[in-house]
Parts: structure tokens; sequence; C-alpha cells
């Protein structure tokens, strides 16, 4: 018997869509507290399989008649056979969820955030399983990629398709959530790989150091690219101001949130930095800019074409990490009561650096799970 | 602890490690041991979960060259 199955694209087509959807998500209830697939009209029902090895009779009466089903485990196995178990039920409009949480971690959704003015354009792509956003600017044939994922296929062959080629790769800083894609992107195309050299001061490879003004050329009418320093994140953190129209902040500043300083280990003397970056130097700049981070939090956090962006101006209004007037008060959001520290943060830093080469399964294991590089409040 | 059987589950992707676990502890009598191994690293979590619910005991984990290794006490 073959189970109707749903793949990780057409997911985040139905997130982005507002569909509604019931997940049956099967894997192990921590693992379904720690982390799951989020949609603004799913309903869900956690059951792990092995508690169904003997049927599925029991949970028929929670399943609705009327909606899909999509069964979802971490790599699939298990979601064909609850899937499969529940056809033979009788239910219709049961999918197994395509690749399972794995697949959900790893899929990017490019989304077209505007045009810069020589013709070119801006694209996000939108890794939703995990919360982490990369950028292609794209002009006159020439593309520049920042924050890229592990997943270097995606942008290797968008660039392709699109007929570019890719001439700079950066980080905002050195990611402590997601292994960067950006080394290996460069030495597979030839493409300067760019890095806040005091982020890097550990790094065991050769990078182009960014610093503040370094303009970055792509296309043969230079958008402007430049680099803004903006610690706080990490003491290298550095943001990019793009075509005087968008703003890419890193992890510093977010849409709903702000950027957290420990996970380098040093909250306490980074908050002073944070502070600076978001409440002076930012303030700064036109409002009219657009905000485009390196990660969201939460799917509210969406735009109603699956973008994340806003206004500074706007941010500066709405966001309450811009609107702490007392430096005490401020310090306690970032220092106190954090949220948990993202999965294998430390062996994630370490790759990132290339002091540990971790294979292909590792890197997806020390990935699982949601992000955690901001505090809310 | 000595195990009565040893379930050989290695190069298994799950749901299997777990359907040849619980068919293998179905035929122990109650407070033998079974010795599971696996190189499916979900395991880890779901073979304790799985064994919690049953109301079998988890009395060992060890990891060795990528092979997990657990001892269950059925209930």
């Amino acid at each position: 018997m073959t189970v109707n199955k749903i793949t990780a694209k057409q997911m985040a087509r139905k997130i982005i869509d507002k569909e509604s959807l019931f997940l049956l998500d099967v894997r192990n209830s921590s693992n379904y507290d720690d982390w799951k697939i989020e949609g603004h009209h799913f309903h869900y029902l956690n059951v792990p399989y092995f508690d169904l090895l003997d049927g599925v009779e029991e949970i028929l009466p929670k399943l609705p008649r009327d909606q899909d089903i999509v069964v979802v485990c971490a790599k699939e196995g298990s979601s064909i056979m609850v899937a499969e178990m529940l056809v033979e039920a009788g239910l219709t409009h049961v999918f197994s969820f395509e690749g399972g949480m794995k697949a959900w971690s790893e899929h990017l959704e490019p989304v077209k955030i505007g045009d810069l003015s020589d013709g070119g354009e801006l694209i996000q792509f939108v890794r939703m399983g995990k919360g982490c956003l990369s950028y292609m600017v794209i002009s006159q044939g020439e593309a520049a990629i920042i924050d890229p994922t592990r997943m270097t296929d995606v942008y290797i062959d968008y660039a392709n398709e699109s007929g570019v080629t890719i001439k700079h790769v950066l980080d905002t800083h050195l990611h402590a959530d997601h292994i960067s894609g950006g080394r290996q992107i460069a030495e597979k195309t030839g493409a300067a790989y760019w890095l806040p050299p005091k982020d890097a001061e550990e790094v065991t490879y050769d990078y182009y150091q960014l610093e503040e003004g370094q303009p970055i050329t792509v296309g043969t009418s230079a958008i402007d690219m430049h680099a803004l320093y903006t610690p706080g994140h990490t003491i290298g953190s550095t943001s990019f101001i793009v075509d005087e129209k968008f703003l890419m902040t890193g992890d510093i500043l977010f849409i709903d949130s702000i950027g957290r300083s420990d996970l380098a280990g040093k909250a306490e003397d980074w908050v002073a930095d944070l502070r600076q970056s978001l409440y002076s130097r930012y303030r700064a700049l036109s409002d009219d800019l657009l905000v485009l981070p390196a990660h969201f939090m939460i799917i509210d956090e969406l735009n109603e074409d699956g973008s994340v962006s806003e206004r500074l101006g706007t941010l500066f209004r709405h966001n309450h990490g811009l609107n702490i007037h007392d430096e005490q008060q401020f310090r306690a959001l970032v220092t106190d009561n954090l949220p948990p520290q993202p999965n294998a943060y430390q062996e994630i830093r370490l790759t990132n650096m290339g002091k540990q080469q971790p294979d292909a399964d590792e890197q997806r294991e020390m990935e699982i799970g949601p992000n955690r590089c901001a505090v809310r409040s | 602890m000595q195990a009565v059987q040893v379930l050989d589950a290695k190069g298994l992707a799950c749901p299997m490690p777990i359907v040849k676990t619980k068919k293998a502890m179905k035929e122990l009598a109650s407070g033998e041991v079974l010795e599971v191994h696996t190189t499916d690293q979900g395991a880890k979590a779901d073979l304790s979960a799985w064994a919690k619910s049953g109301g079998h005991e988890l009395m060992k984990v060890e990891e060795e060259n990528g092979v997990l290794k657990f001892w269950l006490k059925k209930a």
C-alpha cells in the first residue's frame, strides 16, 4: 500500500496560506514538546508511534473526518506506518509528512523581498522549521549571499537558475544555532567568504575581514551594500545596509524580539554593546529601512507572503525590546530568565570556527530543535 | 543483570527497533532482562519513553562505537 504524502515545500505553502490542517505527531512527547511544525490554523495530537503498535482504534475518535490529517515523525519511518494503519482503519485524507522533522528542519522557501534600484532583486530564504533567514542579493548577473545555511545546494541551484554568479558570501556573525554554509559555498563557487574579524579570532581557515564601512560590490552598478558594526549578540556582529533600502540585522534585532548576548558566554559584558547597537546605531538610521533579520521565532512574525520583514520605524514603535528606557530593566531582560540555549550550540560554534568537522548526519543532529537566539518579554 | 536474550536491531530505522523490542519482550517472563543493540540514535529517547509507558525498567544504556545498548527488565 502506498500512503499519500505531503512534502516540506507543500507544508510551507500551507503555513503561508494559513490553511487548516490536523497534525498527528507520533514522536515521543519530549521531542514534540520541544519542537513541532507550527501553523496559524493547525490542530495537533501527539501520540508516540510506540503506543500505536497494537492498533490505532483508541485514537480514532480524536481524529477529524472532515480535515486533512498529516502524520509527522522524526524521519518518516513511523509516520508511514501509522498513516497506513489509519487508512486501513477506513480514514481518507491521511498523509505522511515526507522526510519527517529532519526534512522540515532543512527546507528553505525562497521569497522575493523586493527590487533593487538597478533592476536586481533581493530574495529571502525562509527556513520554516528552524526559523533561520538567509538572503541573496542579485544584481547584474552577480549575487551575494548573507547568512547561508548548510543546505548550500539550494543557493547554488537558485543562482544557476537565475543565471547569476555568486561573488560574495557573508556571515553577519559567528552563528551558534546553525551551521553556516558560507565557507562551503565559497569553496564550491570561488566566491569570497567574509566574516567579522572580532568573531573570527579562533577560526582555522582564511576569510575576508568584514569591517565597518566595507563596501561589497554586487553587479556592475555596485549595489551599495555596506557593513555597520553592531555588537551585542556576539562581539563581531555586523549589519548590512543594501541599496539604502534594506537593513540586514543578523541576530541583533528581530521583528518581535531582540538578540541575546549570552551564547558566546558573555551576557553581562555585552549588554551595553547590545543596547548601544539597538538604541543608538539603529536609531540613527532611516525609519524607512526594511529590517531583514537572520531569524524569526514564531510564525506570527511571517508576513502575508511568507516573508519576514518590517520597517525600522515600525519596530521602534512596537518591538518591546527597543522600548525599554530604563537601562537596568534592559539589563535584566537580556541577562535574567533567558530561554534555553540552542541544541549543541557550543559544538555548532566550534564547527563554524573550523575546529570540528562533523559529518552530514552529525550536523543534522546538532541542529535539531527550534531556534533560540532571541529574548522576548 | 544477566540478559536472557540479545536483540540485534543494528542498521534498522525507526520504528523497527521498537517493533522488534516489543515482540521480543512478549516472549520474556516478568523480571527477565532483554539486551537491545541499535544504531538508530532516535531510539535512545524512544526506547526509554516506551519502557516507561509499558512499566518496564530501563536498567542501563551504553554507547560504543555508534552502537546503542539497552538493558530492559520486563514488568
